[in-house]
């Protein structure tokens, strides 16, 4: 029987192959593929589940591209709801965080293909921040946004990257990868740029020592062979170069954009694609489930489906809050610890390059778990 | 060698979780310790593997059922006062209400329209409504409206014994021969005195709600069972509740069916840190499967748990999506705010990997929904025309 192949060579540790990625998805039973990808997991990381502090800037969603699946960018500067942050603005996120004394370890920046801004908005976003707090980890750009600098701007990728890293790149996102397959990209983001093209950034980055992470958008228009595929694409570069930390799957949203009309994905769907993306990416060191667009409640069921992070605790998420994510914008340290722990898993608060921050006690004293409290005492008013 | 003759032998010793695990899979009983046991130890798609392994021995067809159901709470006045109620309003409140007929009427011919077949009856503890309001109410729905009666929880039926002076098998014929059909399983929180003490000091005990039950069923009439967990009992409370109701079936066999959820403590006057989230929903859910080996059916809560969760649990001992709630009025003031159509709950079982069939209260199989519905308005529950909770 395939599957029992499939569990040998998986505690054989050896690579699984197409034919696998494809029985995995259709193994009528997903607690035997969750329970697979769990001893994967476990044999990893143990009972460990990381995160980190960090905090996420969209300085623009003026976008080039129009993507189907998309509810955050607008096609014009002017157009409704559109917004270009001056720079003072986007340092001002981090100013405020540091004036809280709400330490951070990452900023994640996104953004729309602007074709209205400098490039040297951008060097000078990065240089801003790292003045403001130069041991903050800037994780910016997509390879998609890398690929347009380089088409809009007339520079190679790797003189994109190394101004970026000058004025303080750290490391790459792992979106715009949504699914390689062309027959796909031509349907839901024809303007984006394509597989290959996507890869030699990263590799281009790799090359250079920068570390990424990489994603899967999955759930819209996609077959299951097409999933297998972009997974087995992005294990190939991995092979090569070895520069990705993390994967994470991301679920389709549907509100406010083009592919409306979809369903979106499921619960099983979800933590079935989580435990095959642990099975078929034995290269890539960790799964992370993104609880912004997971919903809490499966991103710690996850935690026993192949993933081993659950992000950050995140300020004002604007992407998938704009195509109807009904998670909050951010969490605080006592909550994401308290879901790790109420998950069976030891939190663990990492940086962007997974080193370990916090552990145990040094969890900035968050309120104690409290499980078989006494009912107490009514609310005071 | 079974795995209950596995058991019987490490008898006197302490089983292995892997041991326990096949054993509650294949059908044999569970000791509270056992329970105990289980519920600290076992990884959770242990327990979950074994919950499936289970619900498949027992539903082999692959068949996940669901009901078309409104839920109509006739009144919010209520003297019971629990500390965990969002939904009651005391005597003197401006927004007590008690429903007219009128208003019944079109909650019930809505239901009808939309393919509905039973209502879900329940409500405050009203003291003003004597048992003739409820005979009246049942005799004019069923001679007016083709839906079953699954109405009035245990802590109303003891309340209106108390308040006639009667005893609860004559009040539950009275309502029988009246027209109800079925008994509701709720205001069960966590069937264990210590809690209820603490929660809903003035509710119906153990004790009574056990007998309300026994009763109803010793009549012939067929109820369900609920918990709620998350009012910061312990596991020990959890393995009792379950036990109380094994036993409970094993003399009477008239449950059909068992649900579970966890607490919604938003906006309520019990301030609680009690774990509700998905990881314990699941492993209380998979041991109820286990222990409960009396129990034929086990209902998701995807109202609470949100609809990804509630799917999630069909692989965790799960064979019921529970029901189309054309209106919902309790647990969606404490902060739940799920609402699935036909349409979406079809969706979430088949891509489950099971058929959705639906049912009626005692879990029979519906054979022409459009014959049962009796006026084929079964397009009127696609989401398109999903009438929302007002």
């Amino acid at each position: 029987m395939r599957f029992s192949i499939i569990q040998d060579k998986v505690r054989a540790s050896e690579p699984l192959d197409f034919e696998d990625g494809l029985a995995l998805f259709h193994h009528a039973n997903l607690l035997d593929v969750g329970h697979l990808a769990n001893e994967v997991r476990e044999r990893l990381y143990g009972p460990r589940t990381y995160f980190n502090r960090n905090l996420h800037i969209n300085a623009t969603n003026v976008c080039v591209a129009n993507c189907r699946f998309c509810s955050f960018a607008r096609l014009r500067t002017g157009d409704p709801g559109a917004y270009t942050l001056s720079l003072e603005e986007a340092w001002g996120r981090l100013r405020e965080r540091a004036e809280k004394n709400d330490p951070i370890t990452e900023i994640h920046i996104v953004n729309g293909l602007n074709a209205d801004l400098p490039f040297s908005y951008y060097t000078d976003l990065l240089a801003g921040l790292k003045r403001i707090a130069p041991s903050v980890h800037l994780k910016a750009f997509t390879a998609v946004e890398i690929h347009f600098f380089h088409e809009h701007f007339g520079l190679d990728v790797a003189e994109v990257l190394g101004r970026l890293r000058a004025a303080g790149l750290d490391s790459l996102p792992g979106g715009g990868a949504e699914i390689f397959e062309p027959r796909v990209r031509r349907k839901i983001c024809a303007d984006k740029c394509d597989a290959d093209a996507w890869l030699a950034v990263h590799r281009t980055a790799h090359g250079m020592g920068l570390r990424s992470n990489c994603t899967m958008l999955y759930g819209h228009i996609e077959t299951v062979e097409e999933r297998v595929d972009h997974l087995l694409r992005l294990r190939r570069l991995q092979d090569e170069t070895g520069g990705f930390q993390c994967f994470v799957p991301l679920a389709f949203h549907p509100d406010g954009n083009a592919l409306a009309r979809l369903p979106p994905p499921t619960g099983t769907d979800d933590l079935r694609t989580f435990a095959v993306s642990r099975l078929l990416l034995h290269n890539i060191p960790h799964i992370k489930a993104y609880w912004v667009m997971l919903g809490l409640k499966t991103a710690q069921t996850a935690q026993w489906f192949g993933a081993d992070d659950l992000d950050g605790t995140i300020q004002e998420e604007r992407i998938y809050h704009m195509a109807g994510a009904e998670t909050p914008q951010r969490l605080g340290i006592a909550e994401i610890v308290r879901l790790i722990e109420q998950a069976g898993r030891v939190p663990i608060e990492r940086d962007t390059l997974y080193n370990v921050m916090n552990s145990g006690e040094s969890l900035a004293q968050p309120k104690p778990f409290r499980r078989h409290l006494p009912v107490h005492e009514e609310a005071r008013e | 060698m079974t795995s209950q003759q596995a058991l019987a032998q490490a008898r006197g010793h302490v089983p292995s979780v892997d041991t326990l695990l096949a054993t509650a899979a294949e059908g044999g009983r569970l000791d509270p310790d056992h329970a105990l046991r289980l519920y600290r130890e076992a990884p959770l798609l242990d327990l979950g593997r074994a919950a499936d392994e289970r619900r498949k021995a027992l539903h082999p067809s692959n068949i996940v059922t669901y009901i078309v159901e409104r839920n109509v709470n006739y009144t919010n006045l209520c003297v019971t006062a629990c500390k965990f109620c969002n939904f009651y309003r005391p005597k003197k409140s401006a927004e007590a209400y008690t429903l007219s007929r009128a208003e019944l009427a079109q909650k019930f011919s809505e239901t009808v329209a939309l393919g509905g077949i039973q209502i879900l009856l329940q409500g405050g503890v009203n003291p003003d409504l004597r048992i003739s309001y409820y005979e009246d109410l049942f005799r004019w729905s069923k001679a007016n409206f083709p839906l079953a009666l699954h109405a009035l929880s245990p802590e109303e039926i003891s309340f209106i014994a108390r308040l006639e002076n009667l005893s609860l098998r004559q009040v539950l014929e009275r309502l029988a021969a009246a027209g109800l059909d079925s008994v509701p399983g709720g205001g069960a929180e966590i069937l264990d005195d210590e809690i209820r003490q603490r929660i809903s000091p003035l509710k119906c005990s153990t004790e009574t709600w056990l007998a309300v039950m026994r009763e109803a069923h010793l009549l012939g009439l067929r109820s369900s069972a609920t918990m709620v967990f998350g009012f910061g009992e312990s596991e020990t409370h959890i393995v009792r509740h379950l036990h109380r109701l094994r036993e409970l079936q094993d003399r009477t066999a008239g449950f059909t069916a068992f649900i579970c959820w966890p607490f919604q403590a938003e906006g309520t006057r019990l301030r609680l840190a009690d774990d509700t989230t998905a990881h314990r929903y699941l492993r209380v859910f998979s041991l109820a499967r286990l222990y409960l080996d009396n129990f034929e059916n086990l209902q998701v809560s995807w109202p609470t748990m949100g609809p990804a969760i509630g799917q999630v649990a069909l692989r965790f001992g799960g064979n019921d999506f529970g029901s189309v709630m054309i209106e919902e009025n309790v647990v969606s003031q404490a902060g739940a705010v799920y609402k699935l159509s036909a349409e979406d709950i079809e969706k979430h079982v088949s891509t489950a990997g099971f058929e959705p069939r639906r049912r009626n209260m005692r879990y029979q199989i519906l054979k022409d929904k459009a014959v049962i519905a009796g006026h084929g308005h079964d397009h009127l529950l696609r989401s398109e025309n999903f009438l929302s909770a007002p």
